[in-house]
């Protein structure tokens, strides 16, 4: 066995009133690893991370801690501590008593409490807040006695069920730096749930995107961005042009009404396979430059960028550009084959209908 | 001049409702027997009150029953509550319509019901029959306490305890009965007033020797309506009166705090938009 593991997922599956939630899942967390799950609602990731806290019994699967089995260990024997959602501070009690209340239930000095309680209260610089009572604290106040309180036991793992979900975008971005240097002064395992991609890429070591109860795929935030294993990762991290096509043989493969040279291999000959291309690796070039030409639809400022969407035959692209074309003008699009991304087609149909969903969500924000 | 006949015409509610009570008072204190004539001003009707051996005995009787029977129906009554809330829906609605019942029941029905119930269970009338019905009709006053604060209650709350290492009875000790105490509390006080002042029902559940204040009052009504009786009632509504300021000033207190909550929100919200 890897000693470095600190949780093992084998064979997760759930069912709510007949529903199946999660489906096989299988997963090894490490040990000091930022682990983020990472999907739309409804995927699994909040049920995921409830097994792991032992506040839901699996249907079937196995769930190890450090190689042991703990499906019907009850949370309050568990090596982790969680941060809800809603922070759930208790608000009879101060800021104070809330951080030392698992302390107390370990029957600590008095004397000892003060000092732990007073190291947590330093490392989310809400020091002189212990007599507040929580329940007039701020939103990222409270977030920040959640997160103190979770630590003060000393957990292993550290389960964050969205928990910056409720605060404003400013704060939020904040909080997110400040939760990686806890992690990482601390030397302990996060797992982290959220839907929010920038979010997931910006704080984890690994990301795990999941849709209908299963998982897409695993990997370093570069990973998942660079190389999407689905048109459903894909869409989900970032924005993205999708195109069905062929591949013909290794490193050649056709899309768009032409055939072009990438650097992916592996796949059956003639096989067919979703392409997906970034906005942000498409540079627009003269016509007569590039084998696709298309008309140029629609420019949006972005602030950083331009979102151009350009009609070349049936297919709509999405571009991001410092400079704006002109709208009605006919313009060249190019990218290098190292921008190809070459995916194998969902098996499964429910994926595609997230994606969809996806796509209109998308739609919506355009307008 | 609209102003002044809108007070004009709550002024007098106001008098129809208390100048009954406001009379007895005052007669309370009149020298005379009579009820028509002030003669003088006198506490002679209290002190023969606290000589009268039936009163005291009747009056210690209804304490201790209010007492027994309110610590029995909010320990009942929450529990319940609890019980009802964990329900799935449609037996939470059933249930919750039941524990409505015995308070939209006539009175005198379930007087003579529960007395039916203890004389075929051959249970003899006294205190543990009093306790018994008292328990009854106050257990629904603490369920319809108890269970707002339940739903009032972050679900997560309890999840918190168990993930910071309570068992779950520690972490109901420690966190849901700390959550709902406001409605304990008032499902408790409420229960003692309403067994203070229960006639009806313990008319027909009570013994020879466990009369309670309300029935020892109406037997002496029934001969000739002594001041003493005057005395007593006084006694007894300003009793009901203190409680019911305890109870209201307690629930001014906690709505600071809630106001402050929601102030907190509302600001939570503006710096988001």
């Amino acid at each position: 066995m890897d000693k470095n593991k600190i949780i093992e997922l084998k064979g997760i599956s759930k069912a709510f009133n007949g529903e199946q939630v999660l489906k096989s899942v299988d997963l090894d967390i490490h040990d000091k690893e930022f682990v983020t799950f990472l999907g739309p609602s409804g995927c699994g990731k909040t049920t995921t991370l409830r097994i792991i806290g032992g506040f839901v019994t699996p249907d079937s699967g196995e769930v190890l801690f450090n190689g042991k089995k703990v499906n019907h260990v009850p949370p309050y024997k568990r090596p982790v501590n969680t941060v809800f959602q809603k922070y759930a501070l208790f608000p009879h009690l101060n800021v104070y008593e809330n951080v030392a209340f698992g302390l107390r239930l370990k029957k600590m000095k008095e004397t000892e409490i003060a000092a732990k309680v007073a190291e947590m209260l330093d490392l989310v610089n809400l020091r002189g807040y212990e007599k507040r009572s929580v329940t007039l604290l701020s939103g990222g106040q409270q977030q920040r006695v959640a997160i103190a309180r979770a630590l003060c036991n000393e957990p292993k793992v550290l389960l964050l069920d969205e928990p910056l979900g409720a605060l404003d975008l400013q704060l939020r971005k904040e909080m997110q730096i400040e939760l990686k240097k806890i992690q990482q002064r601390l030397e302990i395992t996060f797992i982290y749930v959220t839907h929010d991609q920038e979010e997931a890429l910006t704080m984890s070591d690994t990301v795990v995107v999941m849709n209908g109860g299963e998982i897409q795929q695993i990997g370093t935030p570069q990973d998942i961005y660079n190389e999407p294993i689905n048109a459903f990762v894909a869409k989900f991290i970032g924005e993205s042009n999708i195109l069905p096509g062929i591949m013909h043989e290794d490193y050649k493969v056709e899309f768009a009404g032409d055939n072009f040279v990438c650097v992916d291999k592996g796949f059956r000959p003639l096989e067919p396979v979703d392409v997906v291309i970034r906005p942000e690796d498409i540079t627009i070039c003269p016509p007569s430059d590039t084998v696709i030409n298309g008309l140029v639809e629609s420019v949006i400022f972005k602030g950083v960028h331009y979102e151009i969407m350009v009609r070349a035959y049936s297919d709509l692209w999405k571009i991001h550009s410092t400079k704006a074309p002109e709208v009605g003008s006919v313009v060249g699009i190019d990218f290098t084959p190292e921008d190809i991304h070459i995916m194998r087609k969902m098996e499964n149909s429910e994926d595609y209908a997230a994606l969809d969903h996806l796509n209109g969500e998308e739609a919506g924000t355009i307008d | 001049m609209r102003k002044l006949a809108n007070r004009f015409y709550m002024g007098l509610v106001f008098l129809f409702l208390y100048i009954p009570i406001f009379v007895l008072i005052a007669n309370s204190f009149n020298a005379s027997k009579s009820r028509t004539v002030w003669t003088g001003f006198t506490f002679d009707w209290y002190r023969k009150l606290f000589h009268n051996e039936t009163i005291l005995k009747s009056l210690l009787n209804t304490l201790i029953i209010a007492l027994i029977a309110s610590v029995l129906a909010t320990l009942l009554g929450t529990l319940a509550a609890i019980g009802i809330y964990n329900m799935k829906k449609f037996t939470r609605n059933l249930v919750i319509n039941i524990t409505y019942l015995p308070i939209i029941n006539p009175e005198i029905v379930t007087g003579v019901s529960l007395m039916l119930l203890f004389v075929a269970l051959k249970i003899e009338l006294g205190y543990v029959t009093l306790i018994l019905a008292h328990v009854t009709f106050c257990v629904p006053y603490v369920i319809l306490n108890v269970l707002p604060k339940l739903r009032q209650m972050d679900n997560n709350l309890y999840e918190a305890a168990l993930d910071l290492g309570c068992t779950p009875p520690m972490a109901f000790r420690k966190v849901v009965i700390p959550e709902i105490m406001p409605g304990i509390m008032t499902g408790f006080l409420m229960s003692i007033t309403y067994s203070i002042d229960d006639f009806v029902i313990s008319y027909f559940t009570h013994g020879a020797t466990s009369q309670t204040l309300p029935i020892t009052i109406f037997s002496m009504t029934r001969r000739k309506v002594s001041p003493e009786v005057n005395a007593l009632s006084a006694l007894l509504f300003v009793a009901i009166l203190v409680i019911m300021i305890i109870m209201n000033v307690s629930e001014m207190r906690k709505l600071p705090s809630d106001q402050r909550r929601r102030a907190a929100k509302a600001e939570k919200k503006g710096g988001r938009a």
